[in-house]
């Protein structure tokens, strides 16, 4: 995942970039010729962009970026990504060092997970399975 | 038990070792308390009215007795407050003044420190670990393959079960296997960490519904079909708090293989569409009233999409299935004598007849078993002196032991607030009764009025509106004799100590409610609950009985409802079925009759 500061984020009119609002619905947004769509966590325990980015990675069959912004926090930075985000933009105040080693050392990383997701969709025991009989 | 696999075993470590690293940068300064409490939230990390307070997760209710021993480590090594802080603690409460009582006793705060609380979700909570200790504690944890993951905030919490799964005599499938493959689904998953609010997930396996399932967000329980295929039936929105309401059918066969995608469905609408504007409207229930039909469409419509256009991910393979079930296979145990012997039949026959006590016990504390020379017995936490569910750590170690020798080192923990031992041999009953009853956990009281729920109120907690453990204290000192409290039989007493329900009054026969009114602490009464279990009937909210009490006041209403229980009664008819024949008034009356003069204008 990137991590972008907070200066580097540029909010932009191009018609490429689809801001998408926190209660707005993935599946109905129109899609074409977008490259980028911006979701945002008005608050870091508000969840509902985490299952935007799903819908939008896995049912929409988004490939573009999917940016995170607003309160954007080191410690659910591993969330995003595994949600389906792939760049997420610090809120100013966060550390980028802290933010590269806390993502790093998500326990899913480190370890492995459990649940399928939006980037990886078998589930742990489905993966153990194949390794078995590799 | 589930066995720990080494992925399982490193998973809780590196959590173990995230949350270290979070508590070291809070109290670094780098991470603000408003965005570390989440985070040590979804380990179990409260900060409640004196001290911290720890949740420990016990999925489904299992723990070996080495965890008991960890947990009673922790209770004798770190539930230990400083002298300053607990002494001020018991200065504040003893300003809340005792409950007094009609014989001239009276009942006061009594804080301990040292021990461990089961709660009615089947987990274990500490009240007095400094935060500085937290993430020693969570390593000790780890070593056991224990956590605090998802115990708390707005995710999905730890699952429960039937505190009988696996050994119920009427059980359809064994809940526990589905519990685990749940447990390990929803543990960190990515998209569900801030969900509107909490979300809780009950597994029933048996006919009868001891997990109270109606009342969680999810409610599961397995059925087979015409065609005898194993599956689930599906309840959504179930929940107490200031708005009870008991769950909806959203499915009534779900295949077993689909469960997860299913309930990944039913998460995902909620989290989508769930209230974030009014943390009490933020509940799956309310959002299932409002939406109705709608809610249910649009879950079907997420399910198909699941299925058909993401490929049903999280369909359970049978491979997965065995797996984990193979874990749950009954322990083997030789028993010497079979029930069908006469001459055991004979042993505790006898020992009933001569001993009092001990037919109470056999016939409160011990339930029938799948195998039918095997008993599950349930140690009494409840006494007076100790808060309801409170285990000292010298009492856990003690369970530990009884375990280990009575029941192939397994014990549950209850939703009813006691330890359940699964694997007992009936030809062991009289021995284990007497262990059990020189460490005082033998009173034969499981499912009398003293086998009350209570949360730990105002005690501790920082949300309680009053008092909850005073009142039990003083209940049971009014119901010290057996006889009479075995007269009045199985009856369900829950006392909460606000509206969040903690304590489940709603789904009492009897329930209590602490609510505030201008600084002090009153009492609603409310009656007719029930938890969808057998004998409480079909899940309902209780009604309240007119104003609330004064804490003087509860004792005496209490006493005038079971009296007039007791005149109206039919022979062999329990409460709650008097209460159903008759109606609410004659009970009403006599709770208004036992109002002191005083406090009736005052209210």
């Amino acid at each position: 995942m990137k991590l972008l500061p907070f200066t580097d984020h540029v909010a932009t009119e191009n018609t490429s970039v689809l801001v998408l609002a926190n209660d707005a619905d993935p599946l109905q947004a129109a899609l074409e010729g977008v490259t980028r769509i911006d979701l945002h966590f008005p608050k870091f325990t508000d969840g509902r962009a985490f299952s935007q980015a799903f819908l939008l990675r896995r049912r929409r069959e988004f490939s573009g970026e999917i940016r995170a912004t607003g309160d954007v926090l080191v410690d659910q930075l591993a969330q995003m990504e595994r949600s389906g985000f792939d760049v997420a933009v610090l809120r100013a105040d966060q550390d980028m060092t802290t933010a590269q080693r806390v993502l790093a050392s998500y326990p899913g990383y480190g370890v492995g997970k459990y649940q399928g997701d939006a980037v990886d969709v078998q589930p742990h025991f489905k993966e153990a399975k194949e390794g078995a009989t590799a | 038990m589930y066995q720990y696999t080494e992925f399982d075993r490193q998973f809780v470590k590196a959590r173990a070792d995230q949350y270290r690293d979070q508590l070291t940068r809070w109290q670094a300064g780098q991470l603000p308390e408003d965005e570390f409490r989440p985070l040590r939230l979804q380990n179990g990390w409260y900060v409640q009215r004196y001290a911290p307070m720890l949740r420990v997760a016990v999925p489904y209710g299992e723990l070996s007795s080495a965890q008991v021993r960890v947990l009673a480590k922790i209770a004798r090594e770190y539930d230990q407050p400083n002298a300053a802080l607990f002494n001020e603690a018991q200065a504040t409460q003893d300003k809340l003044g005792p409950v007094n009582l009609k014989n001239g006793l009276s009942v006061a705060s009594k804080l301990t420190a040292g021990y461990a609380h089961f709660t009615t979700r089947q987990n274990i909570q500490y009240n007095w670990i400094p935060l500085d200790k937290s993430a020693d504690v969570m390593d000790l944890l780890a070593s056991v393959n224990m956590h605090g993951i998802q115990t708390s905030g707005n995710c999905i919490r730890n699952i429960t079960s039937d505190e009988r799964a696996g050994i119920a005599v009427d059980e359809i499938a064994d809940p526990r296997p589905f519990g685990e493959i749940l447990r390990q689904w929803s543990t960190l998953h990515p998209e569900f960490a801030f969900l509107p609010r909490k979300f809780k997930i009950a597994i029933s396996g048996a006919k009868e519904d001891r997990a109270a399932t109606a009342w969680h967000d999810v409610g599961l329980h397995l059925i087979r079909n015409a065609e005898g295929e194993l599956g689930f039936k599906v309840l959504v929105g179930g929940g107490m708090g200031r708005t009870p309401i008991i769950g909806t059918v959203i499915r009534e066969f779900l295949p077993w293989h689909q469960i997860m995608n299913y309930i990944e469905a039913i998460v995902r609408v909620y989290n989508r569409y769930g209230r974030r504007d009014n943390m009490y409207k933020a509940r799956i229930k309310i959002l299932v009233k409002a939406e109705g039909q709608k809610y249910i469409d649009d879950v079907e419509a997420e399910y198909k999409q699941i299925m058909e256009h993401d490929g049903g991910p999280h369909t359970i393979t049978q491979a997965e299935l065995d797996r984990v079930t193979a874990s749950f296979v009954p322990p083997t145990l030789k028993c010497d004598r079979k029930s069908a012997d006469a001459k055991i039949a004979n042993i505790l026959r006898a020992a009933a007849e001569d001993d009092i006590e001990f037919g109470r016990w056999l016939k409160q504390n011990v339930a029938p078993h799948q195998n039918p020379d095997l008993r599950a017995v349930t140690l009494s936490f409840k006494r007076l002196g100790q808060a309801p569910g409170d285990a000292t750590a010298d009492q856990l170690d003690v369970a530990a032991d009884l375990a280990d020798r009575f029941s192939a080192g397994e014990v549950r923990v209850t939703h009813d607030q006691n330890l359940l031992l699964p694997w007992v041999r009936c030809d062991e009953l009289p021995e284990l009764w007497r262990a059990a009853r020189k460490s005082g956990f033998a009173r034969p009281n499981i499912r009398l009025l003293t086998d009350m729920i209570a949360c730990p109120g105002g005690d501790f907690c920082s949300l309680a509106n009053a008092r909850s453990i005073p009142i039990a204290e003083a209940i049971t000192e009014r119901y010290q004799d057996m006889d009479e409290l075995h007269d009045l039989g199985e009856i369900d007493l829950h006392i909460s100590g606000c509206i969040n329900s903690c304590g489940h009054h709603h789904s009492g026969h009897i329930g209590i409610l602490g609510v505030d009114k201008d600084g002090l602490e009153w009492y609603q009464v409310s009656l007719g609950g029930s938890d969808g279990s057998t004998l409480s009937g079909t899940p309902v909210p209780g009604k309240v009985v007119g104003p609330s009490f004064s804490a003087a006041e509860v004792p005496e209403v209490i006493e005038a409802v079971l009296d007039t229980y007791r005149r109206q009664r039919e022979a062999g008819e329990t409460f709650i079925s008097t209460l159903r024949r008759i109606g609410m008034d004659p009970f009403k009356e006599a709770a208004k009759g036992a109002r002191f003069a005083a406090t009736a204008v005052a209210a």
